[in-house]
């Protein structure tokens, strides 16, 4: 038994060391980066031979818990980290610092037999709030309003909630697991209402996308025009980001000075969102150096 | 035909159907998963790392992850899950510090699967300092196995007869010696069969792991006891559940799940076969 | 020399004992004192009594674990309403209709159930049941509590089948001749005879797979859509005590009131198994003690 055991052991450790050491920059976080940041390391380590990136989602949330419990290098974050998340990172002596990589049109998605094409920050507010139940309260068809939305763990949640619920989300909102499911779900169902990040939106089939207007009194923007992204005309653009702990060294330093490159940069735009404007580039040297 | 005759009819009837109904479930679920995740297996798929954002590739470092766990808790629970079933059935007296461990073995073996994970993060990840890892998921597991590897143990022990004992004591043999050379040797098969049944168990388990060890997606196999790992279940878990577009990766989330079955049933038959065997030879 | 090193043997061996005890005295002390802190700032009366859970609120965060329970306990008796007629069913056929042969073949098939892995039987729950649930009740989505009990209900089969069917067995021969002398039908011995005499030994595997059914994760995890609501009927999605440790604990701070009371449901959970255990147990004992 002893032997056997013994011998167990032996043929582990020896399996264990059989592979070479390498580093590894982890990146945790953000659902509606994933794909992005996926994308970015591939062309990195074809680039670069020998570097390895895990890249894994889980949503904002969980990105950030990871930074500050020591077991991710780079948060992916599509929301500001909150204060009382720099709170907990001080006390694990974590100073979590963000880098901008690039600009979403958070895109509100319907079923495309929808007659509703455009609405009010203040009606998109409404609706997730649970105010407004029907579709014709809002000028379409007489239809209840189901609504699908992300898990608290999700950046995109935080962020909509912020900018324009300023409250908290109906209890009956369906909670979805990554964006794919959300445009899934509102595809089949001609009630249904949604948001996303805009570089999911764009490669949908059969679901429209909602123009969106700051108030009343404001013209009517949609996310796929890069302009009106970029300029913030469009109400609900938000900068991605990644979150360092400290000013980042080494291998995490030299992915994010890729993802930032013009190679970077341009395989951002392939993905659907938009290359970073000056005055975050200008951020993102700071942090940098 | 008579009232209670019919009743009868009808009884039974109703008794059979409730069989039909459990094995036409158990068929559905074996008929399902190998049907629609045979198609994606192949040795590639069983050799190679996911690509592509796991929506390509295979399953490899999942497989390795699930062995390397699997060890750890054999190694964990083996040894002290049969040292329990060695006192529980050779030394200890009837009272109450034996019916105290009774009665924790028995409520161990109901503690949710997920409290063991909770366990595991502030015992090993935390207080240990063994942070996420094969180590720490392994004993979490461990622990959970203990009462399958003991409960089994004991039976086998029970199972050799008493004059063994009595024979080798009457040539003036310490306890101790009795144990060692008339008892444990004519065990082992039985405590192997037990054992088998328990990490079978542990290898499918995901909640204990969720937090103790087991990541989402790691681009090599792992490189020490303190590495993080992927494991066969919570693969499954993140293809069915978490990954970013689960609709394409879904035959691999059902070639995953036939991989799994596959890997539980032929541990469990193997155990069977033990178990088989040695009732045959004890009866000839 | 040779006492004292048996003596260390038994030491040893005494030893192992005394770790199993406390490692499930271990397991309620971390969590009691890890659950502590989050009633530093969180009310015993909103964690009891409030069925909002909401740790992420826009406003104040809210820690109720009212519909978490709710949920836990609508899978449990949902799943317990069709595994008990059924397992009940499958044991008294095995037990008493089943020739030799039928029963040879069909105990290790059963065994075979008990050793899927949770986890697929809750893909199977997204990818096969939860859609039949959706087409039936003509509902957008079958991540319900309903998909939830049947796939509970598949998991508490295996437990509640065998230990049944031991209870039925243990029924002393001399009361089903008896009843057959009398001239009851073997239906008649079956319903009116063997199973009240061995009703105890059922309740207990029955309370057994309730256990089970309680504490089971990755199932309701993955097959009941976890809104975080107050569930109103069956078809509405549920969030039991289990899946809401598994979706959260993954996403918090160390070390955080939401991390404390992650473990403080955690503890919640470990007590409500161990008093089902324990009353099954209890059962169980009485029964035996019948027929000793």
């Amino acid at each position: 038994m002893k032997k056997a055991a013994g011998i167990m052991i032996a043929i582990f450790l020896f399996s264990c060391t059989a592979f070479a050491e390498n580093n590894m920059v982890q990146i945790k976080g953000s659902d509606t980066l994933i794909n992005l940041v996926q994308k970015m390391s591939e062309v990195y380590m074809e680039k670069y031979p020998g570097k390895n990136i895990s890249v894994t989602g889980g949503g904002s949330g969980t990105g950030i818990a990871a930074l500050i419990n020591k077991k991710t290098d780079i948060a992916n974050a599509s929301r500001l980290i909150k204060a009382k998340e720099i709170q907990n990172a001080e006390k694990e002596g974590v100073t979590p610092k963000r880098v901008v990589i690039a600009i979403d049109g958070l895109s509100v998605i319907v079923n495309k037999d929808n007659s509703v094409l455009q609405l009010t920050v203040d009606q998109i507010g409404k609706i997730f709030r649970g105010e407004i139940t029907n579709w014709s309260e809002v000028g379409g068809d007489d239809q209840a309003i189901t609504l699908y939305g992300r898990q608290s763990n999700s950046g995109t949640f935080e962020f909509l909630r912020e900018v324009v619920l300023k409250g908290d989300y109906s209890s009956n909102m369906r909670q979805m697991n990554g964006n794919s499911q959300i445009i899934e779900a509102v595809k089949t169902d001609i009630g249904g209402i949604g948001y996303v990040g805009v570089g999911y939106a764009k490669e949908a089939e059969d679901i429209n996308i909602v123009k969106v207007a700051r108030n009343s009194k404001s013209p009517f923007c949609s996310p796929l025009n890069v302009e009106d992204v970029k300029s913030g005309k469009y109400p609900l653009s938000r900068p991605l980001n990644q979150y360092v702990n400290g000013t980042p060294a080494n291998e995490a330093k030299e992915f994010i000075l890729f993802e930032l490159s013009p190679a970077g940069q341009k395989i951002v735009e392939e993905q659907g969102f938009f290359a970073i404007p000056d005055e975050y580039i200008e951020h993102n040297e700071s942090i940098i150096g | 035909m008579k009232y209670r005759d019919i009743s009868q009819a009808i009884g039974f009837l109703f008794l059979k159907a409730c069989l039909a109904i459990v094995l036409f479930f158990l068929v559905l679920i074996i008929w399902d998963i190998s049907s629609k995740g045979i198609g994606t297996i192949n040795w590639a798929f069983l050799t190679q790392m996911p690509k592509n954002g796991m929506t390509e590739g295979g399953i490899f470092p999942a497989i390795v992850g699930t062995f390397f766990v699997s060890i750890i808790t054999g190694v964990f629970s083996i040894p002290l899950g049969i040292c329990c079933a060695i006192y529980l059935n050779e030394y200890s007296k009837n009272n109450w510090f034996t019916r105290l461990i009774r009665m924790s073995i028995r409520n161990l073996a109901g503690v949710p699967s997920i409290v063991y994970g909770l366990f595991g993060v502030v015992l090993f990840v935390q207080m240990l300092k063994m942070g996420t890892s094969i180590l720490s998921a392994g004993c979490t597991l461990g622990i959970m196995t203990l009462p399958v590897i003991i409960t089994a143990s004991e039976e086998a022990l029970k199972n050799v007869p008493r004059s063994y004992r009595e024979g080798s004591l009457a040539l003036g043999a310490t306890k101790w010696q009795a144990i060692r050379t008339n008892v444990l040797p004519y065990s082992i098969p039985g405590m192997l069969t037990g054992t088998i049944l328990g990490l079978a168990r542990a290898a499918g388990e995901t909640a204990p792991i969720l937090f103790t060890g087991a990541a989402f997606f790691i681009p090599f196999l792992p490189k020490s006891l303190f590495s993080q790992f992927m494991a066969l279940p919570y693969h499954l878990y993140i293809m069915s559940t978490q990954h970013h577009s689960i609709i394409k990766v879904r035959p691999i989330a059902y070639a995953t799940a036939l991989v799994l079955i596959v890997l539980v049933f032929s541990m469990n038959l193997i155990a069977v076969l033990l178990r088989y065997k040695l009732r045959k030879v004890k009866k000839g | 020399m040779n006492k004292i090193k048996d003596k260390l043997i038994f030491f040893f061996f005494l030893l192992s004992g005394l770790i199993v005890v406390m490692l499930l005295a271990g397991i309620f002390y971390l969590l009691g004192s890890t659950s502590i802190h989050a009633f530093k700032e969180i009310s015993l009366k909103q964690f009891f009594f409030s069925d909002n859970w909401n740790p992420n609120a826009y406003g104040e965060p809210s820690y109720g674990i009212v519909s978490m329970i709710v949920s836990t306990f609508m899978v449990t008796i949902g799943s317990l309403v069709i595994a008990v007629p059924l397992g009940i069913g499958t044991a008294a056929y095995l037990s008493d209709i089943a020739s030799e042969k039928v029963r040879e073949i069909v105990k290790p098939v059963i065994e075979i159930l008990a050793a899927i892995p949770s986890v697929v039987i809750g893909f199977l729950g997204i990818v096969l049941i939860g859609p039949i649930v959706a087409k039936i009740f003509h509902i957008q989505s079958g991540l319900n509590a309903v998909n939830g009990s049947i796939l509970l209900a598949v998991m508490a089969l295996p437990t509640i089948i065998s230990l049944s069917e031991d209870a039925l067995t243990a029924v002393p021969n001399t009361y089903t001749e008896a009843s057959l002398a009398l001239g009851a039908t073997k239906w008649q011995t079956l319903v009116k005879v063997k199973i009240p005499a061995a009703l105890s030994g059922i309740l207990a595997s029955c309370m057994l797979g309730m256990g089970r059914a309680v504490g089971e994760t990755m199932t309701v995890l993955m097959a009941t859509g976890c809104a975080p609501a107050m569930p109103h009927s069956f078809l509405d999605s549920v969030r039991t005590l289990t899946s809401s440790i598994a979706i959260e604990l993954g996403e918090v701070a160390y070390f955080s009131t939401h991390y404390y009371a992650l473990f403080a449901v955690g503890l919640v959970l470990f007590i409500i198994t161990f008093i089902i255990n324990l009353a099954s147990d209890i059962i169980l004992h009485n029964y035996q003690k019948v027929y000793n």
